[in-house]
């Protein structure tokens, strides 16, 4: 019926997967790139540093790694759906930059707790409340790519600041998180800006889109620089930022692009909190359920299954 | 030169197996061939980020959403070199990408194909990337210079995509009952419209004999598929997975695997935009145009302001 054919590549290549089929670990370096985790493995498991408490730095590292992993999710949400192909690249990077940060603090969190959780646990078998990550991270943008940018320029500006100053963390992890991070988020920061500039300069719609944009998720900023109990304590121990630190590094950087944007800074009051707490106590938007119900669902179907 | 010195020239560069690069003359039907050939090639990319970024935001590890980010970028990335070696024979991306969403030119039709499991992540890898590879190594030698050098770079990624795919099969054989189901169940749903990626069989494929007298294409569709059905069946096995084809048996003689005949009817009832998500994924493709239109506007007239506010300082330096 057809051709004959033979190939001796071909059995090669055969043998090439039957030998796969005998080396199937997970921890395999060459199946987890692009994560940067097997850069940071022998660090998750270093000892907690003297005179840090357990549980407070497995709360920050929740806090850290929650951000990047709901932020990468919501850019996620733009893959196939990006203006140009150039964006969708660029979109998808900056996804996969903040889950690569994401999937060790998370580690470093299990690891620290001391209950047996992984990345996984953490990622997909937590409730709403026990994320720690900040509204800005959460809300979504309904495929409004000024939101997008207006999302990104705010949370890179000021995660920026924050991996700055968190370069000599007396926590190895969050030390290397942020020496990496420092390069990723650095070109995320100017992505953001370099479009809020084509958008806020660009033609009269993309200037109002832009601007309509920043005025909604300005009101989120305020949460950005609110230190919780956790960050004060390690703030003592040498471990953590005073999120409060960041703000005149943000404003001034945010201050520079609106200008040259040509974009008005807003000045609508900031969400406010419940009870005096938000994200980093586990109080969320609306938004953050239904991430979650869809990100968690394949994972939660299987408890038991490896992937 | 005559029309006659100029065909002959690229006669002699096709035959000496040379390539043809974008500044040689060529026959007005090889650079449409090429065009049409070069422009699905992209659009089978572009459409075919949508059935794997079904599963992003729902994969099930954090590793193995990494990996198919990683994977749904490349290829974005794919589609943007081979816009890019299009562009070469005179037709830029823009209205290649009106083509598509009008529905004027074709993709792949192997993605009208639904992902309903996260196992197809895995099966699109091991066999959609893999009958892929079949079909474009012998690409990385077409005659045209600027499409067998994307398709060098496209064939390593790809390779490393399908080794993904078959690496995710694996551990999801070696994991729960509800995964091995999985998997067993999306070979099934795939295998076939896999076999019939390779295009209708040699004696009702109109347009194969004077792309391989161009060299543009190097083997018929069923030698191609031949190749990959004798690729599969030790990957299945080494899977511990069956092909749903009762008619798929070693010949001996042959040196190669008799198979049994796909539906061909229903192969052109997809290629005819009868598929279960032709218009799904037309549309999806439209709405990111439509949608992104404003900014690339904008984006234009940020360009102009600036180049404009360039020459304005340019005039002012020399008036000073």
């Amino acid at each position: 019926m057809n051709v004959h054919h033979t190939d001796v590549k071909e059995h090669d290549a055969a043998n090439a997967y039957q030998s796969m089929s005998e080396t199937t670990g997970h921890d395999d370096p060459r199946w987890a790139f692009g994560t940067g985790v097997e850069d940071a493995q022998a660090e998750i498991t270093s000892p907690v540093p003297d005179g840090v408490d357990a549980a407070d730095l497995a709360a920050y590292c929740l806090m850290l790694g929650d951000d990047a992993l709901i932020c990468s999710h919501r850019l996620s949400e733009w893959v196939s759906n990006a203006p140009e192909l150039e964006e969708d690249v660029a979109l998808a990077n900056t996804a996969l930059d903040l889950l690569g940060q994401a999937r060790v603090l998370l580690a470093r969190a299990g690891q620290v707790e001391g209950r047996d959780r992984d990345e996984d646990s953490l990622a997909y078998l937590r409730l709403e409340a026990q994320f720690r990550n900040v509204a800005l991270a959460e809300i979504g943008d309904d495929l409004d790519f000024a939101c997008a940018i207006a999302r990104l320029l705010l949370f890179s500006s000021w995660r920026l600041a924050l991996l700055h100053r968190l370069l000599d963390s007396r926590d190895p992890v969050i030390a290397a998180v942020a020496g990496k991070g420092v390069n990723e988020v650095t070109y995320h920061r100017d992505y953001a800006a370099r479009w809020a500039l084509r958008l806020g300069d660009g033609t009269a719609e993309s200037h109002d889109r832009m601007q309509t944009a920043l005025n909604a998720v300005w009101p989120y900023v305020e949460e950005l620089y609110r230190p919780s109990e956790v960050e004060r304590r390690l703030v003592e121990a040498g471990v953590a930022v005073d999120p409060a630190l960041t703000r005149a590094e943000v404003d001034a950087v945010l201050d520079e692009v609106l200008a040259k944007a040509t974009l008005a800074r807003p000045d609508g009051p900031p969400i406010g909190t419940i009870g005096g707490r938000g994200g980093r106590q586990g109080v969320h938007t609306e938004h953050l359920g239904h991430v979650l119900a869809e990100m968690q669902s394949l994972a939660r179907q299987h408890p038991e299954a490896t992937w | 030169m005559s029309t006659a010195d100029l065909e002959q020239g690229f006669a002699a560069t096709i035959s000496a197996d040379q390539r043809i690069e974008p500044r040689d003359w060529m026959p007005e039907a090889y650079r449409r061939t090429l065009i049409r050939q070069i422009a699905q090639h992209a659009h089978s990319e572009i459409i075919g980020m949508q059935p794997e970024g079904n599963w992003i935001l729902r994969a099930p590890s954090l590793r193995r959403k990494a990996i198919l980010i990683a994977k749904v970028q490349d290829e974005a990335g794919h589609g943007l070199y081979l816009y890019a070696a299009a562009e070469t024979l005179g037709v830029d991306r823009e209205a290649l990408t009106e083509k598509l969403i009008e529905s004027r030119q074709k993709y792949s039709s192997i993605f009208n194909y639904p992902t309903l499991s996260f196992a197809d992540i895995g099966v699109i890898g091991w066999l959609v990337d893999g009958a892929a590879i079949c079909n474009q190594v012998p690409l990385c030698r077409c005659s045209y210079g600027p499409y067998a050098r994307a398709m060098i770079r496209i064939c390593k990624e790809e390779s490393f995509h399908q080794r993904q795919g078959f690496e995710l099969l694996l551990a999801m054989v070696n994991g729960s009952d509800a995964q091995r189901e999985m998997v067993q169940e999306s070979t099934n749903r795939w295998w076939w419209p896999t076999v019939m990626m390779f295009g209708p069989p040699d004696d009702d494929s109109p347009n194969t004999a004077q792309s391989m007298e161009w060299g543009i294409k190097r083997h018929t569709n069923d030698e191609l598929r031949q190749r990959f059905v004798d690729m599969a069946v030790p990957q299945a096995a080494a899977l511990g997975v069956s092909l749903p084809d009762p008619e798929l048996v070693w010949n001996e003689e042959r040196k190669a695997h008799d198979y049994g005949d796909p539906d061909w009817e229903e192969f052109k009832a997809v290629v005819a935009g009868a598929g279960p998500t032709n218009a799904q994924r037309v549309a999806r493709r439209r709405r990111a145009h439509e949608n992104g239109a404003w900014v690339r506007e904008a984006a234009q007239a940020y360009a102009d302001k600036q180049a404009a506010r360039a020459a304005g300082r340019k005039d002012c330096e020399v008036a000073a």
